[in-house]
């Protein structure tokens, strides 16, 4: 089957980047003509969402070419595809690139370059959500990194030739244990497919099905850590998350919005498609054999990332390591794939997407109020701002938002993802997930008290002559609120989706 | 000599042909740019002899007493050797103003350094091999040092200084094999290891084959930049004219590799030698991509930088070698050599690009500093897009043919048991980001030293183009060649 709506939705973007190579000359046309794409971009994935048949479940919209290289010894197909698990970061993708767009409004460096990468990024990331071929997946994954290091070192700020560096040495890093742990996966006998999960439609037996229960090439074991090992880095986990407060800290705004927002959950869509999907019936090593591992990462990560928040003071680092103390709950969430009794509760693994879906939109939002602090204030130094409700109500007000998102406020959809977390898991690690509840004090305590510091307290002369955001710079923060709203009020909108895609994946 | 030979032999006289011409026509003509046309047209005669030899392959592909071959794979090769040498010619057309007047000379030696490659992909006798080796090898040297300043002549004569050595060796290596098997034809080789008494004499048991198979993989080491005999690389990649540098990197290194090829798997394809040796060339290929890519980490020159990087794709590329050895017992997997066969033409294309884009930048700046290409963006934006569009080829960044080429090896790897030598390999693949992204940050990022705008000739554009276009085609759409690599090698590998 090859209906073509996917590759039409993944490849608009790379498309419209190369209309904007290729006709566009002058920078407000670039900047409209970029917007207008993402925007439009972001209007078809909601109607792929909305055409997603809940009903039906399972893998839907394929578009299959299956000669794409013919060799025996490397047989990938062209294969993409949507499920419960990949249709709502497709939509959060979607969502979190227009807003990117609308936040590079100011950006006056080299403009067309700037639109042409992002768009390329967006096509990247869009595709690893929707490739369900290994290899597929794979390329996606790399290709994503060009865009990235050019937008984090030509447009950052500080130290960014070292961040985009670092960033890619990293990424580059983990995903070469990826490839090797794919390509262990294909050739063992038995495999020999780079599918990743079964289409009965397309009488596709993916490698879950395959996997299950034979002897692989090398040990399961190892596979899994090879391929453990790009997720890790991607999330990030501790400890190897520290490329991410410099990539984030030296990015421009909007990037730090993809890199939150989108880049992050590429690891979380990663750990839970590959190493809990595949991984639950192989022979002589299963997931739920380190779950424990997960759950201690977890718990670390949630801790450590925020007792580090607490102490910064940069408003961007804070906001960075909050993220490797939120994308710990993603983990945490997993890690109840154990279960109880030979019996697993789906509400944490639930809860873990869910948690990708606010984080993503409430990060972004963070980031996108501090790069409007930061447009106007020229410094992100805590101790120099302050007072700054008096003067900017309209930005306070949606950095007050996004933090109190961020800290688990009822109403509001961090709240609900993380209770589905905790619920999932305290059955299974309740000492760990006690631990690690404790991270919503402290999330408590840094977002107040960096709100103290930054907007409240006496006015502050300095920005008496700097203006509010305005009617441009609100329409990206409007759209954000709305959905953070929406989720915490009626979470069944993401959830129900996802619900299908864990029910499908979860094998014991 | 029959009209049979003549036929086998034709795309390789025919080169050789072309040279003798250009050089008549250099001593007529008092003009000097008609003659790299005439070159670079003069190829299509050799091109389409080798597309009619392929689709109408004669009753008997070997001729010359058995000694010359016109199979599928030394077809393959000579494709891919024209193909390189017409994009030579033609990309350093402005390069070769420099010679003043003595293009028809470099033309001529280059071509004749060509008609050599081809024949030695086209050997079935190791003694026709090695003589091919060094028709192609002493143009090379006199190529080299064609600038006449002091670092080309310095390359010059280390390369026909060192060429020299690991002829040497090799010959000593095909002596023992001739000893110890009384035959120089390579099938002869086989069967005459074949027939040794099963229990003490054969494989590795003998010391003369050992000995012979080290000395072998040795000399053919030297002309795939093999570590340890890299050194000559870098100090060469400096000194010689650029387009010699693109013309030795591709056609030296895929005919070497060729020829390594069909020695190995046709003379020491028994499974036994071949579980040992392909631990030898798995052990080298690591040491050669680690040197390689450790070595260009600090370098400024951005040729002496690909002259080391030449040297780790080397080391991928054995590493798909080792892989097929150590599988042969796996029913028909070929994508081993079908891999190394992709990952050539992948490295041909990108390493083409590379090198034409440089040329056509270095033409105007005058210098080979990376430093020199600092704000290139600017400056020439769509050369420097193509050149950032190799660069990642050479990293593996999809969707360019250098990362499948990747892909291809180390998964022939994996499937071999050499998960080890994949995991070294992809560990290189990191390392080397360093060097790479290097040279494009400091196109894309640092402030130019002027503004001035280069252009490029028309030639050398195109050049650059059509290889670019290559790479990502091959990329994106790989059936094709894939498909052309595996009739190239089903002859050979068995």
């Amino acid at each position: 089957m090859f209906e073509g709506w996917l590759s039409i939705v993944i490849f608009l973007p790379a498309a419209a980047a190369l209309i904007i190579a290729l006709f566009l000359r002058n920078d407000s046309q670039v900047r409209w003509f970029a917007i207008g794409a993402t925007v439009l971009n972001l209007v078809l994935i909601a109607i792929t969402y909305l055409n997603y048949d809940r009903g039906a479940g399972g893998v839907q919209m394929v578009d299959r070419y299956a000669d794409w290289i013919p060799v025996d010894g490397l047989r990938a197909e062209y294969l993409l595809g949507l499920d419960g698990l990949s249709a709502p970061l497709l939509l959060l993708t979607g969502l979190l690139t227009a807003v990117a767009a609308f936040a590079s409004w100011r950006v006056t460096l080299r403009v067309r370059e700037y639109f042409i990468w992002l768009l390329v990024l967006e096509t990247a990331v869009l595709g690893v959500f929707t490739a369900l071929d290994f290899l597929l997946f794979f390329i996606f994954w790399e290709i994503e990194l060009i865009p990235m290091f050019m937008l984090i070192s030509i447009w950052g700020s500080g130290r960014n030739k070292y961040s985009a560096m670092k960033f890619v040495i990293f990424t580059l890093a983990g995903s070469a244990f990826m490839l090797i742990g794919i390509l262990a996966l294909f050739l063992s006998s038995g495999v020999d497919t780079f599918a990743m999960v079964s289409i009965p439609s397309e009488s596709i037996v993916g490698i879950p099905d395959r996997a299950a229960g034979i002897d692989l090439l090398i040990p399961a074991g190892a596979i899994w850590f090879l391929l453990f090992a790009a997720f890790a880095v991607k999330m990030p986990l501790w400890p190897v998350h520290s490329w991410l407060p410099d990539a984030h800290t030296d990015a421009p705004t909007a990037v730090s919005i993809m890199l939150a927002g989108v880049l992050l959950k590429m690891g979380g869509y990663g750990l839970i498609r590959v190493s809990v999907g595949m991984f639950q019936e192989t022979k002589d090593f299963q997931v739920q054999d380190v779950a424990w591992l997960l759950a201690t990462l977890a718990v670390i990560s949630i801790i450590y990332g925020a007792v580090v928040t607490l102490k910064q003071t940069d408003l961007k680092r804070l906001v960075a390591f909050s993220s490797v103390s939120h994308m710990g709950f993603v983990v945490l969430g997993v890690s109840s794939i154990v279960g109880v009794g030979g019996k697993v509760t789906d509400a944490g693994l639930n809860g873990a997407a869910l948690q990708m879906v606010t984080h993503g939109t409430i990060t972004g939002l963070l980031f996108l109020s501090v790069g409007l602090v930061y447009d106007r204030a020229h410094t992100r130094y805590i101790p120099d701002l302050g007072g700054l409700a008096l003067r900017w109500p309209l930005i306070t007000a949606s950095m007050l938002i996004a933090g109190l998102a961020s800290l688990g406020l009822p109403g509001l959809s961090g709240f609900v993802a993380e209770i589905s977390v905790f619920l999932g898991t305290y059955e299974v690690w309740s000492w760990l997930t006690a631990i690690g509840a404790f991270g919503v004090v402290l999330a408590a305590g840094y977002v107040l008290w960096m709100m103290q510091r930054t907007f409240f307290g006496p006015r502050n002369e300095r920005f008496d002559d700097i203006d509010d955001a305005n009617f441009i710079d609100m329409i990206p923060v409007a759209a954000l609120v709305i959905s953070i709203v929406a989720i915490g009020v009626y979470p069944k909108i993401v959830t129900e989706v996802f619900k299908i895609g864990i029910s499908e994946l979860v094998r014991i | 000599m029959s009209a049979h030979d003549l036929w086998i032999l034709s795309p390789e006289l025919s080169v050789a042909g072309l040279g003798i011409i250009v050089i008549i026509a250099d001593l007529i003509l008092n003009k000097k740019t008609p003659l790299i046309w005439l070159a670079a047209v003069g190829l299509t005669v050799p091109l389409v002899l080798t597309l009619i030899l392929w689709f109408d392959t004669p009753d008997s592909e070997l001729g010359v007493f058995g000694t010359v071959t016109a199979d599928r794979l030394a077809l393959f090769f000579h494709f891919l050797l024209i193909g390189t040498t017409a994009a030579v010619i033609v990309a350093g057309a402005t390069y070769s103003k420099k010679f003043a007047g003595f293009q028809g000379e470099f033309l001529a030696l280059m071509l004749l350094s060509v008609s050599g490659m081809m024949l030695l992909v086209a050997s079935r006798d190791v003694i026709t091999a090695y003589v091919a080796l060094e028709l192609s090898a002493l143009p090379a040297a006199a190529l080299a040092a064609f600038l006449r300043t002091d670092r080309s002549l310095e390359a010059g004569l280390k390369f026909l200084l060192l060429s020299a050595l690991s002829s040497a060796v090799l010959l000593y290596g095909l002596v023992y094999l001739y000893g110890a098997t009384g035959t120089t034809d390579i099938a002869g080789i086989l069967e005459g290891i074949n027939s040794m008494d099963a229990d003490g004499d054969r494989a590795f048991g003998s010391s003369a084959i050992m000995l012979g198979v080290v000395m072998v993989v040795a000399g053919f080491g030297f002309k795939m930049a093999m570590a340890p005999f890299q050194m000559w690389v870098p100090d060469v990649y400096e000194g010689a004219p650029t387009p010699v540098v693109a013309f030795l990197s591709i056609a030296s290194k895929s005919a070497a590799f060729a020829i390594v090829l069909r020695v190995l798997y046709t003379a020491l394809g028994t499974d036994e030698l071949a579980a040992d040796w392909s631990i030898l060339i798995a052990i080298l290929a690591a040491i050669t991509m680690t040197a390689g890519n450790l070595l260009a980490l600090s370098q400024k020159n951005i040729k002496r930088m690909l002259g080391y990087s030449t040297v780790a794709h080397a080391g991928y590329l054995l590493v798909g070698l080792a892989a097929v050895a150590a599988n042969s017992d796996s029913d028909g997997f070929i994508a081993g050599p079908q891999g190394v066969l992709y990952y050539l033409v992948a490295y041909a294309l990108t390493n083409l690009a590379v090198f034409f884009a440089i040329i056509a930048i270095t033409n105007r700046t005058g210098s080979d500093m990376i430093s020199s290409f600092a704000g290139m963006a600017r400056r020439a934006p769509l050369l420097s897009v193509l050149l950032a569009l190799g660069i990642l080829s050479l990293l593996g960044i999809p969707p360019t043919a250098g990362f499948l080429g990747k892909i291809f090896v180390f998964s022939a790897a994996v499937d071999s048991g050499l998960a080890w030598l994949a995991v070294i390999g992809v560990i290189n693949s990191v390392v080397s980001a360093f060097y790479y992204l290097r040279v494009i940050r400091t196109m894309f990022l640092d402030e130019p030293e002027t503004n001035e705008r280069i252009t490029a000739d028309i030639p050398v554009w195109a050049a650059t183009l059509v290889a670019s276009a290559g790479l990502l085609v091959f990329g994106i759409a790989p059936s094709s060649l894939l498909e052309f690599a595996r009739h190239a090698v089903s002859g050979v590998v068995t």
